[in-house]
């Protein structure tokens, strides 16, 4: 496996390099085809189809940083999971008694945060 | 050497066929559930050619950047939703044995991790393109990315535990007949996340034309914004191709191994169909109904599959 661990990454890295090669072709073709005639108005932001009122990266309430924080909590768990996955098997029931308690503490933290109404809309 | 290059050929030939006839496959299909004939001209043969001849047009659009946008990362945001599923493609076995682009041992972690990249390409598109709407879109995109990210990696990591390795093609190996029954719960989750995942109906609310415009594709004209829909499109193939791998046995049905190809892009073609029909079928959930489906719903009966796996595998 170790012998060609190395070849299947150098086969993701050049096809890494084909797919950003792909766009480029793509957008050279397009350079050479299209027609170049700037002018104010195309460059104006679009927006709904009105010129555009007032800044433009304007402020959002942003009601999902809540949900941000608990998808950390939750992303930390995924990266442990999938090698824990992969051997549970072998390691047998203390291996799942193990993940059992991690994956509850988690629980808990869903469980407190819905609780708590987090999880409801405002 | 030869080997690799086939390989690296047959994913990019993939990669560029399959969204199209995923495409053209909604026009029509789409078309004949609503009582319309769809495209008819293009080609002549019941317009077997109209994605082509969009294609072709697109390429001769003038490329418009807005004056107000962020130039470099609006320019570079198709790209990043392109490229990482034509990675994953590179992992999906398509029969037994050599019929797979790359036999990395953890696969399933990496096609994960790709399938993930979504949220940048979108949160890059809406920002830089300096428009309330796109940047309300993104934001909408991104909380729905993320929290959808979670059921779709629970569900993968109870196939996982079932069949004890991140190898895709090891998975299908395992895979069982009765798994159909047992991984139901599982099946289900991960479609359905990762029809949010792709940002296809219903779960289509950061594009939601009603409401934003074109969400955070509004800016976007010309080539570019044919590289984002055939991102969408290469990202349903990419989720009806992973269902079917990871859920419905992959390469495994009656007949000869030889024939396997055929069936994963049977079940493959199938799903995507179904994604199809879904668009037709269902109206748009609402913000708030979305993070509600995920957090209450999908991911209790996330870690829920991931006990019972574990609980049955070890037994």
């Amino acid at each position: 496996m170790n012998s060609s661990l190395l070849g299947d990454y150098a086969v993701f890295g050049v096809l890494l390099l084909a797919g950003f090669a792909f766009v480029a072709v793509a957008m050279t073709a397009n350079r050479l085809l299209r027609p170049h005639a700037p002018s104010a108005a195309k460059a104006l932001t679009y927006e709904c189809g009105v010129d555009p009122v007032g800044g433009d990266w304007a402020q959002v309430q942003i009601r999902y940083y809540v949900y941000a924080f608990l998808f950390v909590l939750f992303a930390v768990e995924a990266v442990f999971l999938f090698p824990w996955a992969a051997v549970a098997a072998s390691f047998g029931p203390p291996a799942a008694a193990e993940m059992g308690v991690f994956v509850g503490v988690l629980v808990l933290g869903l469980a407190y945060a819905w609780r708590k109404g987090v999880l409801r809309w405002q | 050497m030869l080997e690799i290059a086939l390989k690296l050929a047959g994913v990019i030939a993939a990669f560029l066929l399959l969204p199209l006839l995923v495409g053209q496959t909604e026009h029509k299909l789409m078309a004949h559930m609503q009582g319309r004939l769809g495209p008819m001209h293009a080609g002549r043969f019941h317009g077997w050619a109209q994605l082509i001849a969009d294609g072709v047009k697109f390429a001769q659009k003038e490329d418009l950047v807005p004056a107000a946008a962020d130039r470099p990362v609006f320019k570079l945001a198709p790209a990043v939703a392109l490229v990482p599923y034509l990675l994953v493609l590179l992992f999906i076995p398509l029969g037994p044995g050599d019929l797979v682009g790359s036999g990395l041992e953890m696969g399933l972690f990496v096609v994960l991790a790709l399938v993930g990249i979504g949220v940048l390409a979108v949160l890059m598109a809406g920002w830089a393109s300096a428009n309330k709407y796109t940047l309300v879109g993104a934001l909408r995109a991104a909380a729905q990315l993320m929290a959808y990210e979670l059921p779709l990696v629970l569900a993968a990591a109870s196939i996982a535990v079932a069949a004890g390795t991140l190898n895709l093609s090891g998975i299908v190996e395992a895979w069982h007949p009765w798994w159909l029954l047992w991984q139901a719960p599982a099946a289900l989750i991960f479609f359905i996340a990762g029809l949010a995942e792709i940002r296809r109906p219903p779960f289509d609310a950061p594009v939601a034309d009603s409401e934003l415009v074109f969400g955070y594709l509004t800016e976007y004209a010309g080539l570019r914004f044919a590289l984002l829909l055939l991102a969408e499109y290469a990202g349903i193939v990419v989720i009806a191709a992973l269902t079917s791998v990871l859920f419905l046995g992959g390469w495994k049905g009656p007949g000869p191994d030889s024939l396997g190809w055929l069936w994963t892009l049977l079940k493959t073609g199938a799903l995507s169909a179904v994604v199809i029909w879904l668009r037709v079928a269902w109206p748009r959930l609402r913000v708030d109904q979305i993070q509600a489906l995920c957090w209450k719903g999908l991911v209790p009966a996330a870690l829920g599959q991931l006990v019972l796996t574990t609980v049955v595998a070890l037994a």
